[in-house]
């Protein structure tokens, strides 16, 4: 004898899968874009998203296309983020090598209070430019998912070295050094 | 003597602008606010994000705004200014998204009315076989039973 399924288990497996499907795209939507650090591995570079934000403190805003034909380390930090704190004094020291050269450090303040973030500009005596990404809208362009992350832009504007994570003097001296050389 | 002058010394700090200023501030307390309000780096809302070093800096930030006497409202606006609107964590809050705010009390709705309709029905399918179940042995024995009596020997 034929048996028909009645329309209440068919109706819960549609709700249970409905669901499945409903989690995972809530977990296709967290991950984070890997696609420059894909592309640098084939040896290519990706042209750095465009990327405008006010000025931390004030003062109007900058965008990184200003910065073209410059080398750019462009480092996302926060006042809250302890390995940001180790990383500051190298980026800083950096910078000044760099901004005679061609190039400069670009902190992207991020999720973070102005007060705090002055203060810890002051505490560590940063003279490189300043953004504040307020919701995370560079973050999420940039793929960022971990504190500190630095991005590393040659001077047609194109992402040349990626470091999740802190920055090391290695780091600059491999991926930032040969950059500013071809002037 | 010792009674008088400690009720001066009350009368003192009681007339004293900065008791009249803590008079005049609004009762917004932390815990009111957590609730409210995301970690933006957690994902989730403040009051569950305990020891993310960024939520106990927005923390503190809202302690600040507090000692300062702001309103919950303007602890909210100084967050927004801050962390942008992704900071609100109530429906509503934001107020670009109307359909996601309708939506986010609709589908739980719906969900929980759902849930009832599916435990309602079950029950009923559950206990309707066991009462065919004894309706069918009821007729069974009495077919039985006849069929003893007609072969009866």
């Amino acid at each position: 004898m034929r048996r028909v399924l009645s329309p209440v288990p068919i109706a819960v497996i549609c709700v249970l899968l409905a669901l499945i499907a409903l989690l995972a795209y809530g977990l296709a939507q967290n991950e984070p874009d890997r696609g420059v650090d894909e592309a640098l591995a084939r040896g290519e570079r990706e042209p750095a998203p465009a990327l405008e934000l006010p000025r931390l403190g004030g003062g109007g805003s900058a965008s990184l296309a200003d910065y073209r034909g410059r080398v750019v380390v462009l480092n996302f930090w926060a006042s809250w983020c302890e390995p940001c704190k180790d990383e500051s004094p190298l980026l800083e020291r950096w910078h000044r090598r760099m901004r005679d050269r061609g190039g400069t450090v670009l902190g992207v303040d991020m999720l973070d209070v102005t007060d705090s973030a002055q203060q810890f500009i002051a505490e560590y005596g940063l003279t490189y430019p300043m953004l504040k990404d307020r919701d995370g809208e560079g973050l999420e362009r940039f793929g960022v998912v971990q504190y500190p992350e630095t991005f590393v832009i040659d001077r047609q504007g194109r992402i040349a070295a990626v470091q999740r994570g802190p920055v090391d003097e290695e780091f600059m001296q491999s991926s930032v050094a040969p950059l500013l050389e071809r002037s | 003597m010792r009674r008088t002058v400690l009720a001066l010394a009350a009368l003192a700090l009681a007339v004293s602008p900065g008791a009249a200023a803590a008079r005049d501030c609004p009762r917004t307390t932390l815990g009111d606010i957590e609730d409210e309000v995301m970690c933006p780096v957690c994902g989730t809302p403040l009051g569950l994000a305990s020891e993310a070093p960024q939520a106990q800096d927005e923390r503190a930030y809202i302690q600040q705004l507090i000692h300062r006497c702001k309103s919950k409202d303007e602890v909210k606006q100084a967050l927004v200014a801050e962390y942008g609107e992704n900071v609100l964590a109530l429906p509503g809050d934001q107020g670009d998204d109307d359909l996601g705010d309708v939506l986010v009390y609709v589908i739980p709705a719906l969900g929980i009315a759902l849930a009832a309709a599916g435990i309602a029905f079950a029950v009923v399918r559950w206990r309707r076989p066991e009462a065919k179940g004894r309706a069918l042995a009821g007729a069974d024995g009495a077919r039985l039973d006849d069929d003893m009596e007609r072969y009866d020997l």
